[in-house]
């Protein structure tokens, strides 16, 4: 029986407090936070966060064979944004890497695909939800990303949860829709589609569970996902289920990630589901779809190292709706006295793509001297070409010493500089990101992050930076 | 292999410097015209009489023509050089070696830049250009330097309010120094309490911490030792001259602590070694160092062995590179209140020690090291940051060695 090898998800770690929105706005005050990413990530960034998550066990990524991903905010376009997600993933490199990019339903789409391939298949699913100042779309949106899994028992990796069946009903309504380059969707008066929601939703999950020979009771959690906040509830009331199976969704604390909510649910219902469990995945948007898992018996063994649940609780403090805005592109804030940031230029980025991308440092072979960025000639015993690559991706380190910088150009500033010397070796100087000031201290240990660090010329330029380790956030590793 | 030092081959028989400032109205060409003219004229020859040039800028010109052109010099060998902040002691490093070996009589190091015209806050022109991928994870120079201060309070076991002292303590002595130069950048003196609490630029700095962003020129002639009387009655006599470019290993190497410029040190031991000089705090009667950012010259304090290891913010703290200390340092006011156009600093160093040691500093700012019978000095000029830099150190003499 095919089935889910792995998963992970990425929660950024900022806040917004929905009664800064009001409290700004003068409009009436929301409830709870929604996660916004960083000023320095994208749907690309955010993808490769949450794939290194499901990737974290390093016998995993020989066997990805293709790789999904699925957003509504890519970060380009005409150009793939999977190949940054493959190269950042060191993934081989006749593995197929595309984009399903556009449409929310691309998440759905990514999940549906990777569990119906014949080859291990890496489905990631990205979004960055934006709205104009006010909105619905800005104060219910999320960011997120969640990345899975799908393969076989052959392929030597457990497998966590079995595919049951699915089913997907596509339906041509308008709804929902964004003109290409516009910064906000527009919505159709929301009781014409509720109805018809309900209709699809009934229809792919009466599918599936026909198929999979199952009657609603026997669903022991039912995940509703979608854009559409009303039709959500009244599928989740229209289902059948047992009541206690009806899984609440996260959007109170962080909001609804569009493309990457379905993948965000599904995570942190396996990151609590015991074994032997049926989960319902049901989506809407242009249809819907349903996707019946049953967890077994290796799922505890191998669940994420880190759950949705403890990423949402180290979150930051909520952050000023004017910062939010202005990394959102909404509030255009004086920049320092600087030169224009460089934008990557192509044929070095090319030439070092295994370090841009992928953190490979290398390591002499006659010394061990560990080098970051990798060198020819090694700094200690002056060897030529004896070097040997070395992932540092997942090496923690400490702090040597520090700065805040309040003169260079950066979207949040202060940009805060951090010299780490890894573990095991190597040091390198570079940004700290998702802290305060507080958090650059000698001796503070740190885990490094992908991040875009900034936009120049209409180029993006991705690069890992240093975050702090967290209580609850830190990627734990499993070798083997 | 060994270096062979030119100890008293070859002297500086004169010497311009314009005011280093913001000079709004004259451009890097009207900057090196003036300073090349007051170098000639102090010396009584005219600008036919070089037989050869260097001629030192990071970002003003590039190649021999941009000082050719300028000078409209007939047909002269003119050599560009760049060696970041180091780039004008470079200039004269190479002219008095192109007199020392015989093939010039007569050399000119000219030093210029040209910032406040790009209209940037900082340094703009420094970045090394790279792969443009962000991977080395740029930062502003006063933030490179920055990195020195939490090291060296955390090794010494500083508190983060003695440490802003001692930086603090060393930007109110340069600016008491660069109230006494009428070509200063910044001729003020400046309360300590208002050199605290200044703006945060960078980490512990604030803007009295970073060194002057500043257009300037200056420029050197060099002649054989034996020639350098026929010019004038007080040559200054070269030393010794050392540079180095570090193997760069400080941003790799966790051995590497953030309390030291070991390419300083290096520089600073062949120095010595080429001068015969043994206790530099004693022998030396004034430095000019590159104070590019307050723990800049905290470090180099010691670096140059004018402090022990750990002691320099002592040393700070009890006024022995004040004017009247022991040891004066920067007494022209330094890259701190004399102003930092990077081409022309290192030979602006080298204009200090000349003012100095011919008698000729005004009255309010010479060293009282030279009554007693001290007549040395030492110029420092590094580029780069901690962890990987160039560093230049030279001594100069008012008087031949017997």
């Amino acid at each position: 029986m095919p089935g889910l090898i792995a998963y992970g998800a990425h929660v950024p770690y900022h806040r917004l407090a929905r009664a800064d929105v009001a409290a700004t706005l003068g409009t009436p005050a929301g409830k709870g936070t929604r996660a916004v990413a960083g000023y320095d990530e994208d749907t690309t960034s955010m993808a490769v966060e949450a794939a290194r998550t499901a990737l974290a066990r390093d016998c995993l990524r020989p066997r990805v064979g293709q790789l999904f991903l699925a957003t509504a905010a890519p970060a380009y376009l005409d150009k793939t944004n999977a190949t940054a997600v493959h190269a950042a993933l060191r993934l081989d490199e006749h593995v197929l890497a595309l984009d399903m990019a556009g449409s929310v339903r691309s998440g759905l789409g990514a999940l549906v695909t990777a569990a119906r391939s014949a080859v291990p298949t890496l489905a990631v699913l990205s979004d960055l939800r934006t709205g104009l100042p006010g909105g619905t779309d800005e104060i219910a949106g999320g960011d997120g990303a969640a990345a899975f899994v799908f393969g076989g028992h052959r392929n030597g990796a457990p497998v966590l949860a079995e595919l049951l069946a699915h089913d997907t009903v596509s339906d041509e309504i308008l709804e929902r829709w964004r003109l290409p380059g516009a910064s906000a969707s527009r919505v159709w008066e929301e009781r014409f589609a509720e109805e018809i929601y309900v209709s699809l939703a009934d229809k792919a999950l009466s599918a599936a569970l026909d198929q999979a020979g199952l009657k609603r009771e026997a669903i022991d959690h039912l995940v509703v996902s979608g854009l559409h906040t009303r039709a959500c509830a009244a599928v989740r009331r229209a289902a059948g289920t047992r009541p206690e199976a009806v899984t609440p969704d996260l959007t109170a604390a962080i909001g609804n990630a569009g493309t990457a909510q379905p993948g965000l649910l599904l995570a942190d219902v396996l990151d609590r589901a015991a074994p032997g469990e049926t989960i319902a995945l049901v989506v809407l948007g242009d249809g819907a779809g349903a996707l019946l898992l049953r967890t077994t018996d290796a799922l505890p063994a191998h669940r994420s190292a880190r759950p949705v649940a403890a990423q949402i609780a180290a979150g930051s403090a909520p952050m000023p709706y004017a910062t939010y805005l202005s990394w959102r592109g909404m509030l255009d804030r004086e920049p320092p006295r600087r030169p224009d940031p460089e934008p990557p230029y192509a044929p070095p980025a090319h030439r070092r793509t295994a370090w841009k991308y992928g953190f490979v440092a290398s390591r002499c072979e006659k010394c061990g001297t560990r080098h970051l960025p990798p060198d020819r000639v090694c700094t200690s015993c002056r060897s030529v070409d004896a070097m040997a690559d070395e992932p540092m991706e997942h090496v923690l380190g400490t702090v040597a010493t520090f700065t805040v910088d309040r003169l260079a150009l950066t979207p949040s500033p202060p940009m805060l500089v951090v010299v780490v010397d890894y573990d095991g070796g190597g040091r390198f100087r570079c940004q700290l990101t998702d802290a305060t000031e507080a958090d650059a201290a000698i001796g503070a240990r740190i885990e490094m992050t992908f991040r875009r660090t900034v936009t120049a010329a209409g180029v993006h330029n991705y690069f890992w930076k240093a975050r702090p380790v967290r209580a609850g956030g830190e990627t734990e590793e499993t070798h083997g | 292999m060994s270096s062979h030092g030119i100890r008293d081959r070859v002297a500086i028989v004169g010497m311009g410097c314009t005011p280093f400032g913001e000079h709004w109205t004259r451009s890097a060409d009207d900057l090196l015209v003036d300073a090349v003219g007051d170098a000639v004229t102090s010396a009584g020859i005219t600008i036919d009489d070089i037989d050869a040039f260097w001629f030192g800028t990071q970002a003003s010109g590039v190649s021999g023509l941009a000082l050719s052109r300028t000078l409209h010099l007939p047909n002269k060998p003119v050599t560009r050089v760049e060696n970041m902040c180091a780039t004008g002691s470079e200039a004269l490093r190479n002219a008095c070696y192109a007199v020392a070996s015989g093939a010039y009589d007569v050399a000119m190091a000219v030093g210029v830049e040209k910032l406040k015209d790009s209209g940037m806050s900082g340094l703009s022109g420094t970045a090394i250009p790279g792969a443009g991928d962000d991977s080395r994870g740029e930062i502003t120079a006063p933030a490179n330097f920055s990195l020195l201060a939490p090291a060296y309070a955390a090794k010494y076991g500083l508190s983060d309010e003695e440490m802003k002292d001692v930086i603090t303590r060393i930007a109110w002595k340069n600016h008491v120094n660069g109230a006494r130069n009428p070509r200063a950048q910044f001729r003020k003196e400046v309360p300590l309490e208002r050199i605290r609490s200044a703006p945060v630029i960078a980490g512990m700095l604030g803007v009295f911490d970073c060194s002057g962003v500043s257009d300037g020129s200056a420029a050197a002639i060099v002649v054989r030792a034996e020639d350098a009387y026929q010019y004038t009655d007080r040559p200054i006599f070269v030393k010794a001259l050392s540079f180095v470019a570090g193997p760069a290993d400080g941003l790799l190497d966790p051995e590497y602590d953030f309390t030291t410029f070991p390419e300083v040190v290096a520089s600073a031991e062949e120095a010595y070694r080429q001068a015969g000089i043994t206790d530099p705090r004693a022998e030396l009667a004034l430095a000019e160092v590159h104070d590019c950012f307050t723990p800049t010259e905290l470090v180099l304090m010691e670096d140059l062995g004018f402090s022990g290891r750990g002691q320099a913010w002592k040393d700070v703290a009890g006024g022995s590179f004040d004017l009247d200390g022991s040891l004066p340092v920067n007494p022209d006011g330094g890259l701190k209140a004399f102003g930092h156009p990077i081409g022309a600093s290192g030979l602006r160093m080298m204009f200090e020690a000349w003012l100095q040691l011919r008698g000729e500093a005004p009255p309010e700012r010479t060293v009282s090291t030279l009554a007693e019978g001290r007549s040395l000095a030492l110029t420092h000029n590094l580029g780069g940051g901690p962890g990987e830099c160039v560093s230049f150190v030279s001594v100069v003499g008012s008087e031949l060695a017997h």
